[in-house]
Parts: C-alpha cells; sequence; structure tokens
C-alpha cells in the first residue's frame, strides 16, 4: 500500500513579492531545482523508459529487442492473468474502501466531538498500526489466522464457527482486514485535522438554527471536510490498485492460493523478476499507472464538483 | 447583549464504550505479538495465543534474534537506519527548501513545478519500481544502498505539506524585512524561515521516516544480496524460511524481531505527537 497523502490542492495566490531587479525573479529555482533535479531522476525517467521498453519485445530465440509498437498493450488486454487480478482488486477496492473509510469517519467525528472520554489517547492509539510496516503487520495477522498460533482457532472455538481466513474463499477478506487494521487510524487522522480547523461560526449558526448532533454532522461537518474525504479516497483507490505487500509476504503461508498474478502489481512484479519478460512487466505496470490515475482524476473532478 | 455559545456536550459513556470496541480491535493485534515475542518456539505452538505460555523468554529471544545467523539482523537494523538518516533525512531537506520556494517565491516555470508534482502524486510510485529498476541496473546502482536512498530522498506528499504550512507560518513581510537588512535568500532561509516551519519540518520527517523504515517493495527488487536488506525484507527473509519445506523454522525470531521493529517508530510518534499533530492540521487548512 502506498502510504503517502495529500496532493497538493491549489493555494491561492499570494501577493508575491515586486519584482525590482529582473535577477531577483528567478530565485525561487535556488529552492526548488535540487528537489526537481532528484524528481527527474526518480519520477520522470522511469516513466519515459517505461514507455520505451514497452514498445519492444524480447526476441527469445534471437537475442536483442525488437520495436513492436502497441503490439505489448494489445496484448493486456487480451490478458485474462491480468483481467484475473485487476477484477480481484476491484472487488478488494469496492468492499475494503468504503469500510476502511467509514470507521475512519466515524472514529474521527466521535473524537472530534467532545463527547468521548481519553479523547486525546484514542487519537494516538488508533493511529499507532501505521507506524507498523506492512511486512510485520502481514506476517503478525498471518500467524494470528493461522491454525498453529490459536487465534483464529480459538475465535472459532469460542464462537461455534468454523472459519478458515487462509482458505480461498476467506482470503481476500482477510487481506482487507489487515489492510484496514494498518489505514483506518491514518485516514482517521487526515479527517480529524480537518475537523478542527472548521470555523467555529458554522457550528454556532447550526446551533442556533436547532441543529442537533446528527444534523450538524450532516449539513455542518461532512461538507465542510469534503476535500479531506476526497484526498483520502484517492489514496485509498491507489492503495488497492497497488495491493502488493500484504499479498505478497503471506504467499509464504498459502502458496497454493496466492499466485504469480494475484494482483496487478504482483503480476508485473513477477513477470519481471521471475520471467525476465522486462518489456511486457513494463506495459502491464504503464496500464495499471494509467487507470489509477484517470479512476483518481474522475474522483477528484465529481468531488470537486459537489463543492459548487 | 447576551450572546450566544455552544455548550460543551457531555462526556458520552456509550459512545466512549464503542470506540474502546474499536481500539480493542487495534489493539489485539499488538498485545498478541508481546505476548508471542516472550514466547520459546515450542511454547508458541502448544500455549493459546492471547496468554503467557511456560517459561518468559523475551530477554532470550532478543538475544538470540541479534545473535542468529553471525548478528545479521544487527546488520539490518544498521541498513535500515542508514536509509531512514539519508533517505528520510535527505527527503525533509529537499521536501522543506522546495515547498518553501514554491510557496514564497513567483518564478517562471512554478506552473510547471506545480502540474509536475500534482501529477506525480496521482502516478501510483509501485508502478515506476520495475522501470526505476532497470534503470538503475544500467547505471551499476542496483544492489548498493543508493538503490533504496535515491528513489527515498523524493516525498510529494513532504512538499505539499511544506507548502501549505509555509504560505500560513511565514508572512511576507518578516521576509521582507530581512531583505532589507541586507540578508541575502539562502541567509533567510537558514535564519529566518526553518525556524518558523520546525512544527512543519517535525511532520514530514516523522513521515518520511515511517515510509523509510516500512519500505519493502522497493529494497526486495532492488537488492539481491542479505548483506544490504533493511529489517523489512529480513524479517520477511526468515519467515520464508520458517514456511519453507524441510526448512529451519524460527517463528520465536521472526515475531520478536518483528517486535523491535515496531518499537522505534511507536515510541517516535508517542514523543512527538505535539508537534507532528498541529504541524498536521495546518496542511488541512487548505484542503
Amino acid at each position: 500500500m502506498t502510504s503517502t497523502a495529500a496532493p497538493p490542492a491549489p493555494v491561492p495566490a499570494r501577493r508575491a513579492p515586486a519584482a525590482r531587479r529582473p535577477r531577483r525573479k528567478w530565485r525561487g529555482w535556488l529552492f526548488v531545482a535540487p528537489f526537481m533535479l532528484v524528481f527527474a531522476l526518480t519520477f520522470v525517467a522511469p516513466v519515459v523508459y517505461a514507455f520505451v521498453l514497452s514498445l519492444f519485445r524480447d526476441q527469445a530465440f534471437f537475442g536483442g529487442t525488437v520495436f513492436v509498437g502497441a503490439d505489448n498493450y494489445v496484448q493486456v488486454f487480451g490478458d485474462p492473468k491480468f483481467w484475473e487480478a485487476f477484477r480481484r482488486v476491484l472487488v478488494f477496492l469496492a468492499v475494503q474502501v468504503p469500510i476502511m473509510l467509514v470507521l475512519a469517519l466515524i472514529a474521527a467525528l466521535a473524537i472530534d466531538s467532545a463527547r468521548l472520554h481519553g479523547a486525546g489517547f484514542f487519537r494516538i492509539v488508533i493511529f499507532l498500526p501505521y507506524a507498523v510496516p506492512a511486512v510485520v503487520a502481514a506476517l503478525m495477522w498471518g500467524f494470528i489466522y493461522g491454525d498453529h498460533f490459536g487465534l483464529a482457532a480459538d475465535l472459532n472455538h469460542l464462537l461455534g464457527t468454523a472459519v478458515k481466513p487462509l482458505s480461498p474463499s476467506w482470503l481476500l477478506t482477510s487481506i482487507g482486514n489487515i489492510v484496514t487494521w494498518e489505514f483506518v487510524g491514518y485516514n482517521m487522522l487526515i479527517f480529524y485535522s480537518a475537523l478542527k480547523v472548521i470555523p467555529k461560526e458554522l457550528f454556532e449558526a447550526a446551533a442556533i438554527d436547532g441543529a442537533g448532533t446528527f444534523r450538524t454532522i450532516v449539513s455542518v461537518k461532512l461538507p465542510a471536510i469534503r476535500g479531506a474525504i476526497v484526498v483520502a479516497t484517492i489514496f485509498s483507490i491507489i492503495g488497492s490498485f497497488q495491493l502488493f505487500n500484504e499479498p505478497n509476504i503471506m504467499r509464504n503461508l498459502v502458496p497454493n492460493t496466492i499466485g504469480t498474478f494475484y494482483t496487478p502489481n504482483m503480476y508485473a512484479y513477477n513477470l519481471s523478476f521471475n520471467g525476465q519478460q522486462y518489456n511486457y512487466s513494463a506495459t502491464v505496470a504503464i496500464v495499471m499507472g494509467v487507470i489509477t490515475a484517470v479512476i483518481a482524476y474522475v474522483v477528484q473532478l465529481r468531488g470537486s464538483r459537489k463543492e459548487m | 447583549m447576551a450572546t450566544f455559545s455552544v455548550t460543551q456536550p457531555r462526556k458520552s459513556r456509550v459512545l466512549t464504550g464503542f470506540m474502546a470496541l474499536y481500539l480493542l480491535y487495534t489493539l489485539v493485534p499488538l498485545v498478541w505479538l508481546v505476548i508471542n515475542a516472550s514466547k520459546t518456539q515450542p511454547a508458541l505452538f502448544s500455549t493459546s495465543g492471547l496468554s503467557f505460555g511456560g517459561t518468559f523468554a523475551l530477554f532470550d529471544n532478543i538475544g538470540q534474534t541479534f545473535t542468529y545467523n553471525g548478528g545479521i539482523f544487527f546488520r539490518w537494523l544498521g541498513n535500515t537506519l542508514l536509509y531512514v538518516v539519508v533517505g528520510a533525512g535527505g527527503a525533509t531537506i529537499l521536501a522543506t527548501a522546495a515547498g518553501y520556494g514554491l510557496a514564497k517565491y513567483r518564478f517562471p516555470g512554478r506552473r510547471a513545478v506545480f502540474a509536475v508534482v500534482l501529477g506525480a502524486v496521482a502516478v501510483p510510485p509501485t508502478a515506476l519500481a520495475v522501470p526505476t529498476f532497470l534503470m538503475f541496473s544500467k547505471l551499476g546502482l542496483t544492489n548498493t544502498p543508493l538503490a533504496v536512498i535515491i528513489p527515498s530522498l523524493i516525498s510529494p506528499f513532504g512538499l505539499y505539506l511544506i507548502w501549505v504550512y509555509a504560505a500560513d507560518a511565514i508572512p511576507d513581510e518578516l521576509l521582507e524585512a530581512a531583505r532589507i537588512d541586507g540578508a541575502g535568500e539562502i541567509r533567510i532561509f537558514l535564519t529566518v524561515t526553518l525556524r518558523q516551519l520546525v512544527p512543519g519540518i517535525i511532520t514530514v520527517t516523522l513521515f518520511t521516516m515511517v515510509q523509510t523504515w516500512n519500505n519493502y517493495f522497493l529494497p526486495l527488487i532492488m537488492l539481491s544480496e542479505p548483506k544490504w536488506y533493511p529489517l523489512t525484507v529480513g524479517l520477511n527473509q526468515w519467515s520464508a524460511q520458517a514456511n519453507g519445506a524441510g526448512a529451519q523454522p524460527i517463528f520465536n525470531l521472526v515475531l520478536t524481531g518483528s517486535l523491535l521493529t515496531i518499537i522505534p517508530l511507536v515510541v517516535a510518534f508517542l514523543l512527538m505527537q505535539r508537534f507532528w499533530q498541529s504541524g498536521l492540521s495546518a496542511g488541512s487548512v487548505k484542503q
């Protein structure tokens, strides 16, 4: 999962310092140039390189590569492995993301409400799983899910159920649970920070109008933090499409259930590192990148249109 | 005139109880980890998950974790620290300078910088990993610390956070006053700006630190020798070794190692929560 947050939102233009001397105009670059140099090397160059790679194909028998134009892209669109992986992350996205964001929203509203005993304690503890590496979270939950170390088995015994979290039918749900556990606190913090800066006058106005707690939440708080909700949604979508760490680590436990193309990102990884099909792997990565960017863009458009 | 004020609502036990259930979900796996890191390997299999089993072996496990396989865990810890100090530290410095530059200067190409970085946030970072690997492999950088450090140096989130923070925290008048006093731009940055940005910088440091400390995908791809692994990749290797057929299982070390990997970050977040939380809410004003 990615763990970055808020993308830059347009910042209202501030009063620019008057450019008295022409030389001064360029001074901003002094501070921005180092970032942009490394950025060019680690973001721009790989994107360009991936695109170039995707236009070629390895010649298995003759050695070297040949230019094949859009052939690799055509192949992705007819590749059942890719679409199986894609459908899987789409289901994951449709189920896990809403659950996680609603939980985060409830937690943020509760902590912000001033009706919670020990709100500060709740805030920091619920956030803590974010500091746990995905590797450790997946190892930990993997053990808990398994029969060896008892917890899932204990719970089944207690409730009289027979849920096997690592069985093929439960596995995606089990991975969803790990991701939810890791990121509810992080999203809660995004929502909470946004709630904290809502102007107090809005609440006073709502109270004068006789709005109760629920009405205040729906009519004042949620619209006020729409920007934060859009941001959290976009990052959760990107995270779902990029799902890699948790299933890749859990492969150790269930190698037969989690194959080499369980998620699109695992597919791209295995094409490169187990199959040496770098050109096709780059194509898969680009297709996923474009799909993700388009969906993120649509969500952002819809999110900001409602605001007007 | 009677002033209208919003009365402070009373604390609710129902809400607190409801939230306590969620807290339980958050904490149980962590408690489970602490309990099970204190068990010997046989006790892991023979005792129930949430009860202490037999002898209290935590310190023995810690000793074993650090000495197993010629002290490789210690090496991984050192690597992780190196990647965090240089990678996350460098990312914070670059993001701070660039965020400040974007917030407080008008310069040709500023809009282009804005568009490119905005676009980069939408590009999923892991989609870049394979091409970055191939590129670095051509440059002879793979399987060196630089392969992990260089991509860690860019944090678009850090840039964004400093940007909105600087726009708020540093009045233009302050910069103008310093300029009138004859200070150069670099000197203003070092003596005036940095001090104003402290909560923002601490917030960015903590988040880039978590990203680098927890990074798994990038080092997994870039590194082929265990001697360069960070803790995350190393731990997963131990775990894979424990699960392979006919292999030597070291579950107790995987668990103790996991616990040792979490503790530094949890401590950092707890100690510095006042700073990073104030840095975050300043950043969200503009959302």
